[in-house]
């Protein structure tokens, strides 16, 4: 009852999803692999494998599989700076990543999905004006990846899947225009930039290796995307009356590209006995694409250049599952993320650091059909010492820095249904 | 209801969970001491430094600004309490009196039709009116104007006599009654820790006024002071001392700054004393004028002894066509040769012999004041000299007048004061055991060499420079978050605190607008 309440609601409302991963990449796009370190891509279980590895869904034992959850997040960052006495702390919104994957066998050897999923993402807010509200007061980013798929069986050790993936996107961004410029009233100038219903389309493809029954091989790859957000809407505020200043109060359009990075899996699962499984996996997403976060603005022919240099960064997972009885299993699992993020580049808009996650779950089997399916990850960060550098006043650099630390709590609900 | 239980129990969790907590925090109080000072009670007293005053005008985002409300803040991570200060109801900065307005609304830098930039007082009918006056204490008792003596004066702040001039307007705003004094109000916030910074208008007035005030070396009565002149070194120490003296009561300690050097604030340093460009013929017809009273005027006089030959010497004037040109100025020290002119054997018409009266061209060592920047080269009318029309044009052939230079003469007796004010303020702060900022020596600092901060470097030039507003003689809010971390040093230093300083580069500077009639 209430589980319907809250999945239709994250449905309607999904639109925010907090960054909990390496830059803004969410990883929550099933609760049994989140379950075990959000490890998937070798893991034969249920329709989840839509996301993680589509060629595994024919080998799924029913004919339709359905699986389809949502997690509330709950996050958190504090900044201080022992030089200058600031600090200041996130407002911990609650973002709803969800996920909806379906698969349906046509014949021994060939199965049609669908995966719906919110992989990246971010909603960060600080307290309006606070010490780095030059860098962002806010950000907002989702985005929805609808993807068809097939999975074919090509013999008894091998199948392969895949599909493409269309994305539709939104950002909202807001950020003070410097760190001192105020209007008449001593009021922050300010701007706001948001645009939605940026689409584009990019694809996946993966393969299971199936050398015995006991051991699944799995491997993914999703391709980069662009969002690129065009004509969107700026718009400027509480900016002084005054040719000498670059910007005026209203709306303008802006062009801005965001890279949703390609991303590839390999992992592999082993069944030790009847009840215990274990799996690990090494994910690889390539940052490297995000080099600079560029807002132009064609009307005045002026732009925001905003040096990000991300770098490829991995994810090392582990994970375990042991069936209790017929009706409840449990997981566990953890992983190790590696921020994309470089010294001299932390920026507050996407305050993430190494980070250790661990997480556990377990399902619950409500009848031969249906089952529950429930996780938790408690993402914790080191405290760390960091600074954004190519801040830039009057062509002068004015870093920003301070000491960050973050946690993150994410506990997920889905259910599994089979038929 | 057991999910219900369920699921705020995972809230619960979760916020738990959810709240990172830094090693060492700020917020805890991991980090800073007080020292041996107590800062829960933190009262300023001073002048218009003191109240965040800038732009020719108080007014809110100033007062926000001012380097005690800064400190207030950086204060509060080691036990300091709030900090009240008698804010102006609006952002404009006019005052009026009974619904007139009596001092006019800040300056923004607007930039003109022509494209250049000039600092005019911005639009608006402002709101704070000294009818409607404040009640309560202030733990910021900067009152714009106020010179050492004031401070002990009562009826400084008697709504009643700001029509007269006979008090101040901003301390008519909060003083407790009629009668007050600021020091007295003060004291008995009964301070924990104070910051007392007085005496930049002892010498100030006499300075942008040109030095049309008198110094007043040698007479004791400060109540028959003008407003523009320099306050007797024995009456300002008495004063500061005095009002010192009630402030040390309660407090575990307090910060003093000394005077900074006027002249090297963009009042002075903006407006060069060379800045007139001639083309050839005007500097031509110049000096057919000037050649005349070079060759034949001046040594004339020198020759009937009215005159000494170095008077003679200082007293050419010499234009060349190009740029860089001094501009004329009357000197009062100089002999009035006007009643000579009118007599023969020159016999010059009185309005001709009056500019020819103390002329002589500016040298490097005279200081132009930022005033004289609308007044140079202005044409105010034409006159009939040896059967040509000659026009007159301030700076050139009208001399600059006593008000808009400061005078190498001028500048020795500001100078000596102010030396000497310093040393009285010096020596009553190490004699108390109080924190000491060498304003005058920063000040100088940030106008010789500038000052590196995080993303700049803090000059003093007009405008562009960061620390100093658009009248050219008070701060920036940049400015004054400068003399709020030297005051902060200060005072870590004398009491063994540890208070952080501000980043000076959050703090802006001057304000462009367009919002100007």
């Amino acid at each position: 009852m209430n589980m319907k309440k809250l999945m239709l609601s994250s449905l309607l409302f999904l639109a925010f999803v907090s960054a909990y991963a390496g830059g803004y990449r969410v990883g929550a796009q099933g609760q049994r692999a989140l379950a075990m370190g959000h490890s998937g891509v070798a893991v034969v279980s249920n329709a989840e494998l839509a996301f993680f590895n589509p060629s595994g869904l024919v080998l799924l034992e029913n004919n339709l599989n359905v699986a389809v959850g949502a997690t509330g997040v709950f996050s958190n960052v504090r900044y201080q700076n022992p030089n200058t006495g600031q600090f200041s702390q996130t407002d911990s919104g609650i973002g709803t990543p969800f996920y909806l994957a379906a698969s349906f066998r046509i014949t021994d050897w060939l199965a049609a999905g669908i995966s719906v999923t919110t992989p990246y993402g971010s909603q960060v807010e600080w307290p309006t004006d606070w010490a780095g509200s030059h860098l962002v007061n806010e950000i907002e980013l989702a985005a929805i990846f609808i993807q068809p798929l097939v999975s074919i069986k090509v013999n008894d050790y091998l199948s392969v899947g895949g599909g493409p993936i269309f994305v539709t996107g939104s950002v909202n961004f807001n950020r003070n225009l410097t760190r001192s410029l105020v209007d008449e009233e001593g009021v922050r100038s300010n701007v706001e930039i948001d645009d939605s219903g940026i689409t584009n389309w990019g694809w996946s493809a993966s393969f299971m290796f199936t050398p015995t029954d006991k051991l699944n091989i799995g491997f993914n790859y999703r391709s980069e995307i662009l969002l690129n957000a065009e004509g969107g809407e700026a718009t400027f505020s509480n900016v002084p009356n005054s040719p000498a200043v670059p910007a005026e109060n209203g709306v303008s359009a802006f062009d801005a590209t965001l890279p949703l990075p390609a991303e590839w899996s390999i992992g592999a699962t082993y069944q030790f006995s009847e009840k215990f499984m274990a799996t690990v996996q090494y994910d690889r997403t390539l940052w490297g694409v995000y080099d600079s976060l560029d807002i132009a603005f064609p009307e005045s022919g002026t732009a925001s250049i905003n040096p990000r240099n991300y770098k490829d960064a991995s994810i090392y997972r582990i994970g375990a599952q042991y069936e209790v009885n017929d009706r409840f299993t449990l997981r566990g699992g953890f992983y190790l993320d590696e921020s994309p993020v470089q010294a001299g580049y932390f920026a507050p808009e996407t305050p993430r650091n190494d980070a250790m996650g661990y997480t556990g779950g377990f399902s619950f089997n409500v009848n031969s059909k249906l089952a529950i399916d429930a996780s938790f990850l408690f993402l914790r960060f080191e405290e760390i010492d960091a600074s954004y550098d190519f801040y830039t006043e009057d062509g002068q650099q004015a870093p920003f820095g301070g000491t960050y630390k973050s946690n993150a709590f994410l506990p997920g609900l889905g259910v599994t249904y089979k038929l | 209801m057991k999910k219900y239980i369920f699921l705020s129990a995972i809230a619960s969790l979760a916020l738990l969970g959810c709240d990172p907590e830094f090693d060492s925090s700020i917020e805890e109080g991991d980090f800073y001491t007080a020292g041996d000072a107590d800062f829960s009670n933190f009262v300023s007293v001073g002048n218009s430094l003191t109240a965040g005053y800038a732009d020719r005008a108080l007014y809110r985002e100033g007062q926000m600004n001012s380097f005690p409300n800064t400190m207030a803040g950086q204060f509060e991570l080691v036990g300091g309490g709030e900090f009240r200060q008698p804010l102006m109801e609006d952002n404009l900065g006019g005052l009026k009196l009974n619904g007139s307005v009596i001092l006019d609304n800040r300056l923004v830098l607007a930039v003109g039709e022509n494209g250049m930039p000039a600092p005019l007082p911005i639009t608006g009918d402002p709101q704070t009116d000294l009818s409607n006056p404040l009640s309560g204490m202030f733990n910021n008792m900067g009152a714009p104007g106020a010179k050492s003596y004031h401070l002990l004066a009562p009826g400084y702040g008697n709504v009643a006599g700001v029509a007269q001039g006979l008090a101040n307007p901003y301390f008519a705003r909060f003083a407790s009654s009629a009668e007050a004094t600021i020091i007295a109000d003060a004291a008995a916030q009964q301070p924990t820790f104070f910051s007392f910074w007085i005496g930049n208008n002892d010498i100030l007035g006499y300075a942008t006024s040109g030095g049309t005030g008198v110094n007043q070396q040698g007479n004791f009565n400060p109540a028959t002071y003008g407003a523009n002149d320099i306050t007797d070194i024995n009456v300002f120490a008495s004063a500061f001392n005095d009002a010192l003296t009630p402030m040390l009561e309660n407090a575990s300690g307090g910060v003093v700054f000394n005077i900074p050097d006027v002249t090297t604030i963009p009042f002075f340093t903006t407006v060069p004393q060379n800045p007139i460009p001639l083309d050839q013929p005007t500097a031509a017809g110049l000096g057919q004028i000037f050649g005349l009273y070079n060759t034949q005027i001046l040594p004339g006089l020198q020759g009937f002894g009215i005159i000494s030959e170095a008077e003679v010497a200082s007293r050419q004037v010499n234009f060349q066509a190009g740029e860089g040109n001094f501009v004329t100025i009357r000197d009062e020290n100089l002999t009035d040769i006007a009643p000579f002119l009118q007599n023969p054997p020159f016999s010059l018409p009185p309005e001709i012999a009056n500019l020819f009266g103390q002329v002589r061209q500016a040298t490097m060592e005279d200081l132009i004041t930022l005033t004289a920047s609308g007044v140079i080269g202005t044409p105010v009318g034409q006159i009939e000299f040896m059967g040509t029309p000659v026009p007159l044009i301030n700076g050139i052939t009208v001399p600059l007048s006593d008000q808009f230079v400061l005078t190498p003469q001028e500048q020795t007796n500001i100078s000596q004061a102010q030396t000497a004010y310093n040393a009285t303020i010096e020596a009553l702060a190490s004699q108390n055991n109080l924190a000491f900022v060498d304003a005058a020596m920063l000040l100088t600092e940030v106008s010789e060499s500038g000052i590196a901060y995080n993303g700049g470097v803090l000059t003093s030039e007009f405008a562009t420079g960061g620390a100093f507003s658009l009248d050219g003689v008070h701060l920036t809010p940049r400015g004054y978050a400068f003399i709020a971390n030297m005051a902060i040093q200060a005072i870590n230093q004398t009491y063994n605190a540890s208070i952080p300083q501000v980043d000076i580069g959050n703090y802006k500077t001057i304000q462009p607008s367009n919002n100007v009639d």
